[in-house]
């Protein structure tokens, strides 16, 4: 590979919640990842970096940044990409969580309300028995897979405005883990999934922004997802009603 | 300024959404004012009229109007993305089929008047 003549400038977020973007100029390739650019700064400008990544191939979800201003997978954003055409890259940890320090943003708020949305599998059957056959062609089976691709790497949770301003909004990931559940034949208590989901915080805060939907880098869609939850608890309302 | 995160159709229709919907909270307490009038004082919606013939006047009013429609049918757009269970394609068809079935209704409301 020639060695590049121009260099990018990148101005990193440094610091926790209260610090202050430093700007340094990365040697710039022809191909290039926008978490390629934070690694060359951690080894070659300033090892003190703090960033999270794993797998570099889009399937562990760990490296999601705010880069120029939209959440994305940084180990599949090709720098051309990110910049659309501008000549810097802005690199912030991610929106709606507490920042750690630089890059890292704490997870934990997010995956609190994976669980807070109780997506957690009521089993319909013990170890004892047959395990029950689905075929991928069945309508819930069908609604299920749409989402089973998840990777937990939070970009809908930080494009999310409904999150931004309702700290208690479960948000897109777990409300589509949600939906996925529900539809689940496996499933033994939907009704459980339901009360879940349709109090505060759950599914009738989102405000149909479609953010989640947009970046996913997985290209799920969450917004459809809590759609059906929408639809599915407005039923329920009226059959208990009635 | 709008964030970056935010530059794509759904969040602009949301945001349309919203203010038509706070634009009309603020027009519609002055507008059932004004229909009252003609039940208490007649003198003064005669001259609440007269004043509402002014051009300006029906400019704001194409304006609410446009707020109106914006309102009806982003509100149409909301049940139809969160009520109706088809694939994209399906509902691009019916929205559509409704802004024809519009067009073509509106251009024959436009002749008649």
């Amino acid at each position: 590979m020639e060695a590049a003549e121009n260099t990018l400038e990148v101005s990193v977020w440094r610091g926790g919640e209260d610090g202050e973007y430093q700007t340094f100029q990365v040697p710039a390739q022809e191909n290039q990842t926008i978490l390629d650019v934070v690694s060359w700064i951690q080894q070659y400008a300033d090892p003190t970096l703090t960033y999270r990544f794993a797998c570099r191939v889009g399937m562990c979800g760990s490296c999601a940044m705010m880069v120029n201003g939209k959440p994305r997978w940084t180990c599949r954003t090709h720098v051309k990409k990110a910049t659309e055409g501008a000549d810097k890259i802005e690199i912030a940890p991610l929106r709606n969580l507490p920042v750690i320090k630089d890059l890292a943003a704490d997870m934990d708020p997010f995956f609190d309300k994976w669980v807070k949305a109780g997506a957690v599998h009521h089993p319909t059957r013990t170890r004892d028995d047959a395990i029950e056959t689905i075929t991928p062609d069945e309508p819930g089976r069908v609604e299920a897979a749409k989402a089973i691709e998840c990777i937990n790497c939070s970009v809908c949770y930080a494009g999310c405005d409904t999150v931004a301003n309702n700290p208690d909004y479960l948000g897109p990931a777990a409300l589509q883990r949600a939906w996925t559940l529900y539809n689940d034949a496996k499933d033994a208590d939907r009704q459980a999934i339901l009360d879940n989901v349709s109090g505060v915080g759950g599914c009738h805060n989102c405000h149909t922004q479609g953010s989640c939907t947009m970046y996913c880098p997985n290209e799920l869609d969450p917004l459809s997802a809590i759609a059906g939850l929408k639809r599915v608890t407005a039923q329920n309302f009226f059959k208990r009603k009635g | 300024m709008i964030r970056p995160h935010r530059t794509h159709p759904l969040w602009y229709a949301y945001m349309a959404h919203r203010l038509s919907g706070l634009a009309l909270v603020l027009f519609l307490p002055a507008h059932f004012y004004v229909l009252g009038l003609a039940l208490t004082d007649m003198a003064a919606f005669d001259g609440f009229m007269t004043f509402a013939s002014h051009p300006l006047v029906k400019l704001a009013e194409f304006g609410l109007v446009f707020l109106l429609a914006i309102h009806i049918f982003g509100g149409l757009r909301l049940l139809a993305l969160e009520f109706l269970p088809w694939s994209a394609p399906q509902k691009t068809l019916a929205a559509a089929t409704v802004a024809v079935a519009f067009l073509l209704s509106g251009t024959f409301f436009l002749q008649a008047v």
